[in-house]
């Protein structure tokens, strides 16, 4: 996100000023317990967006009712202004890498393949050319020489890279990422940072999960303050203020975190939105 | 020859598929760690088995399949209704269904009379190879004799439908099938509903108990499920290698298993055979431990660390300005 | 079949029935009881795991008795057998994980059927050896009663009332053990022993049933009667005596009904008797059961229909002190009554004494019916504000978010959001008792 005009290589993807995804009224609840309360969001068209807050927020779970992964209690969710049905080949999902099982018997090449699998459709093996295709999201994120190898030796940044290759091959136009840095090492760090960059650069959206707010205002020129309800959203200069943060993690109707709070702000007051 | 043709040939190859077609469906079952659904299927699917038995009077494959169709989705109802008020591990409940169903299908073949005429609680617990013979063959020739191959045991036959189905639907669903093990999330995510398929590997894991029922009983069709694919996972970490082991152990454990207990001692003179299907579970017990000790990932493999994990999600640092 | 159930039920078959009875019946004492901790363990599928594998162990010991020129019948020597084989089977299960490739379910399966394998093929060898007693071995795999002496009843009633002194004994730290391991390790409790005397019960309590209910149906009488207890109660202590008291009377049952129906397989009787309890229980029990779990659903929404009715009147009156009155339509469409809520509500409203019908018609608070309709709209208003202030939310959404929680979130929380209000936005805390009292004209308005 560094240059002014960005590389036109690909038409921006929709009208210019249609939101990446909406959000509308979003409610999940699991086994009576809200988890999302009546959120709305629009994110921008393109660029880097982060969502933050604190444990159990509903962060993983905004992402998977948005991919209909999790029933939605109510709410309106559109990507570039459709159904999410209707626009399932522009989004890509990268899920959380503890969420499967690293044992299994499958090679990096072969899970960043799955990428592919949406331009083969069903019952059709995968053509030579997907799989270089496939070869070549690898070699983007520096994991060529690890295609054959199987996902279980490999450290656990490795698979994130692995996870990325199998987004990008997806060539989506809006990312869905759940916790792209965690548990990865600085260097995979830094190349996933670089690859997110060059997706914005292209005009692309790419919103993810992320939990360290120090490195939040750095990497994501946008944020969505989330804690079951929608704290607050827009860009990072404005909306990533210490009375936002206070209101996301503080405002919890949890006495540990009331107190953690409260230890933090040393005794002081935390602003309230409305305090004389 | 003769004598081979009439008595063991039948036996041998029904041996052969049914451990096939448990074992390529195993696969399926252990790579998403749902082993203990094939044990549960297996004992649950009893009373489906004997009332269908009971119902048409024959061992014609569609009416039992049906019945053993409905007591799985029988089992699959009750074991989430029972988990949701209990609140149990579902192991547990799965224990509790499944010898539930398992009794009162034993307590059906008494009392339905189904005993009397062709399905005991032996076969339950043995399976009944012994019972499939081909008297109209008479030497080499009646492989090609179109009237004596008709009367070649409907089992073996419907074996080997059953078989041919599952290796078809196998290749046309490989990808998917592998998608969906892996990553049902991500597999949802692009368009590709797992749950399909989900219930597709519960059918065929029914049909494949079904099948097997007349060679080995519902007990041991749970070696030939598991057993397969667990050797293939000890040799190999390629999903492609993994399918073709388990295979080459399947036919391994059905002939293997069906010729050291039937043709074996009666080669040695020792007049009288062992359980096959009993042996069948041996064979592959005996192939399973040299796989698991002597096999690239045995003890003399330096590993042990292959359990990383990602960290727990770190605490929010909050900046320090907050009031 | 009716007489001899009598008979069998009530002791009057004969000595050798009535201790056979008794027999299966101290077994389903020690089943029961024990299944409890084996099921809060998580130990059910290893007990079915070794229970199967039990079965090359009697078979063995059996031709090592014939072979030996031993009474292979001798019903010690074949218990002893089942139990080396199925404790090699729990180390079995344990070596196939060790290596991490072969997860525990599968570990078990694999135990399961190959032992039970083994152990058919030696069941065919025995077939073939020129002794006598061969038949019986079959009563160890589905259970037989009806052939059983009453030294193998005594034999077996002994090994159950040993298990259940132990499991007595050892209540209260197996019950650390079952309810927290780390914690009781944290507290000295001997967390490994206590672990493996739970498997040795297991094990003691697997092989004294194999001979009345067989090896494959054993567990069902562990675990049944233990989910049917924990249906019924959530105390531990109960919960293991009933679980007891339930596995005995289903072996009893089970063993008179196999006795008088000498065809039905004695293991699968008990075992369907045992799961006959668990339905009813599952039921009639009185918090999880299938008819409670209605229940509680309708209450819930008649009291939700009666808090919206209560505090529609309240508002009402707040806005209009004078009218005093309010017709029951009224009521009912302020607070979105369905057709039979319009049906039972007024009338539970005055048999509570909550509102009184008025002789100029309709209907009005009673002194109890205001206190309670004063705090539930208080109650209502702290949480609209809370999330409109907390939560960012619009007037209109907290009104409904509002209405969702208020009915399901406990007090304890509701004075969480009272204290952050307090602490945050003291504006728009309700007052506390002075939320406006209508039709006591002595009682200054609120500022609205």
């Amino acid at each position: 996100m560094n240059d002014a005009a960005p590389a036109a290589m690909r038409s921006p993807p929709g009208p210019p000023q249609v939101p990446a995804l909406a959000v509308r009224h979003l409610s999940v609840a699991y086994h009576e317990q809200p988890v999302l309360w009546d959120v709305s969001w629009e994110s921008p068209s393109s660029g880097l967006a982060a969502i933050v807050g604190p444990n159990g927020a509903g962060k993983s779970t905004l992402l998977k009712a948005v991919l209909g992964l999790v029933p939605r209690l109510s709410g309106e969710v559109r990507v570039f202004g459709r159904p999410i049905a209707e626009a399932r080949r522009r989004v890509g999902y990268l899920p959380q890498r503890a969420s499967v099982d690293w044992d299994f018997p499958a090679t990096a090449l072969q899970v960043a393949a799955m990428g592919r699998y949406p331009r083969v459709g069903w019952f059709r093996p995968l053509p030579r050319a997907e799989r270089e295709r496939a070869r070549a999201a690898l070699a983007e994120v520096g994991m060529a020489d690890f295609a054959d190898r199987q996902i279980g030796q490999l450290s656990g940044g490795q698979q994130q890279r692995v996870f990325l290759a199998r987004a990008l091959a997806l060539e989506a136009d809006l990312y869905l990422m759940d916790e792209p840095f965690a548990g990865v090492d600085a260097a995979t760090e830094r190349a996933i940072v670089e690859v997110l960059q060059r997706l914005a650069a292209e005009g692309r959206m790419v919103i993810a999960v992320h939990h360290d707010l120090a490195t939040a205002p750095q990497y994501f020129g946008h944020v969505l303050l989330l804690n079951v309800r929608a704290i607050a959203a827009g860009p990072m200069a404005t909306t990533f203020t210490p009375e936002n943060l206070a209101r996301t993690y503080g405002g919890r109707l949890s006495l540990l975190e009331q107190a953690v709070a409260a230890a933090r702000a040393g005794g002081a007051r935390v602003a309230g939105p409305a305090g004389p | 020859m003769t004598e081979f043709l009439q008595l063991d040939l039948a036996p041998l190859l029904a041996a052969t598929l049914a451990c096939l077609v448990c074992g390529l469906i195993g696969n399926l079952l252990l790579l998403t760690r749902q082993s203990l659904l094939g044990d549960a299927i297996s004992h649950a699917v009893l009373p489906g088995i004997v009332v269908g038995f009971w119902i048409s009077g024959t061992r014609a494959a569609p009416p039992l399949v049906a019945g053993a169709m409905a007591a799985a989705i029988v089992a699959a109802l009750l074991i989430a209704l029972v988990r949701r008020l209990t609140r149990l591990e579902p192991g547990a409940v799965m224990g509790l269904v499944f010898s539930g169903m398992f009794a009162l299908g034993i307590v059906l073949i008494e009392v339905t009379g189904a005993h009397a005429v062709d399905l005991d609680v032996d076969c339950v617990l043995y399976g009944q190879l012994e019972a499939l013979i081909w008297p109209a063959a008479q030497g080499a020739g009646s492989l090609l004799d179109p009237a004596a191959l008709a009367e070649f045991p409907a089992e073996v036959k419907t074996l080997a439908v059953v078989l041919a189905l599952t290796v078809a639907l196998l290749a046309l669903l490989w990808k998917e099938l592998r998608l969906a093990a892996f990553d049902p999330d991500f597999a949802r995510s692009i368009g590709f509903a797992p749950r399909p398929l989900s219930l597709l590997v519960l059918v065929l894991v029914s049909v494949a108990c079904v099948a097997a029922f007349w060679a080995v009983g519902s007990i041991l069709v749970i070696a030939a499920l598991v057993a397969p694919a667990a050797i293939a996972r000890a040799l190999t970490d390629s999903y492609a290698r993994q399918f073709a082991l388990s295979a080459a152990a399947a036919a391994v454990m059905g002939a293997g298993g069906y010729w050291v207990a039937a043709l074996a001692p009666e080669a040695l003179g020792l007049g009288h055979g062992l359980n096959a299907a009993g042996m069948m579970a041996v064979v592959a017990g005996v192939m399973l431990a040299g796989a698991v000790v002597f096999g690239p990932f045995g003890p003399v493999r330096p590993g042990g660390q292959r359990r990383r994990r990602a960290a727990a999600a770190p605490v929010p640092r909050l900046p320090a300005a907050a009031g | 079949m009716t007489g001899a159930l009598l008979d069998a039920l009530l002791f009057a078959g004969g000595y050798n029935a009535t201790v056979v009875a008794l027999g299966c019946a101290a077994f389903g004492l020690a089943a029961g009881s024990l299944g409890c901790f084996v099921l809060l363990r998580g130990r059910a599928l290893i007990a079915d795991a070794a229970a199967h594998a039990t079965l090359p162990g009697v078979a063995g010991a059996f031709i090592l008795a014939a072979l030996a020129g031993w009474d292979a019948r001798s019903l010690p020597l074949l218990l002893a057998g089942g139990a080396i084989s199925a404790g090699a089977a729990v180390l079995a299960v344990g070596a196939l994980t060790r290596g991490g490739r072969i997860r525990d379910d599968a570990a078990m399966a694999l135990v399961l059927s190959i032992g039970f394998g083994l152990g058919v093929v030696l069941v065919s060898v025995v077939q073939s050896l020129p002794v006598g007693g061969q038949a019986g071995l079959k009563s160890f795999i589905l259970g037989q009663a009806a052939g059983m002496s009453a030294f193998d009843a005594r034999l077996i009633g002994g090994l159950a009332v040993l298990s259940l002194l132990l499991v007595a004994l050892l209540f209260r730290p197996l019950a650390a053990l079952c309810f927290d391991r780390d914690f009781a390790a944290s507290v000295g409790l001997p967390v490994r022993a206590l672990d493996l005397a739970l498997l040795g019960l297991m094990l003691a309590v697997t092989v004294a049933g194999l001979r009345a209910v067989g090896l494959i149906l054993v567990v069902g009488l562990m675990v049944i009667p233990a989910v049917t207890a924990r249906l019924v109660t959530e105390r531990l202590g109960v919960m293991v005596a009933l679980a007891g008291v339930l596995g005995a009377a289903a072996a009893w049952l089970g063993a008179g009904l196999s006795a008088a129906a000498p065809n039905l397989p004695t293991g699968a009787t008990i075992v369907l008797v045992a799961c006959a309890m668990f339905v009813l229980a599952l039921v009639v029990a009185p918090r999880r059961g299938v008819l409670a779990f209605a229940w509680r659903q309708l209450r819930l929404s008649l009291v939700v229909a009666r808090d919206h009715a209560l505090r529609a009147a309240f508002e009402a009156a707040e806005r209009q002190p004078a009218a005093g009155a309010i017709g029951w339509p009224d009521l009912g469409r302020g607070a979105g009554w369905s057709a039979w809520q319009r049906a039972v509500l007024p009338r539970w409203l005055r048999w509570a004494g909550l509102v009184a019908e008025r002789p100029e018609g309709g209907v009005a608070l009673t002194p109890a019916g205001l206190a309670m309709a004063r705090e539930l709209t208080r109650r209502h208003r702290l949480w609209e504000h809370y999330m409109q202030s907390a939560g960012g939310l619009p007037p209109e959404a907290a009104h409904r978010a509002a209405d969702q929680v208020e009915h399901t979130l406990p007090p304890e929380v509701a004075m969480e959001a009272e204290a952050w209000l307090r602490r945050h936005d003291p504006a728009r805390l309700p007052p506390a008792g002075g939320l406006i009292r209508p039709g006591e004209p002595e009682t200054e308005r609120g500022p609205r």
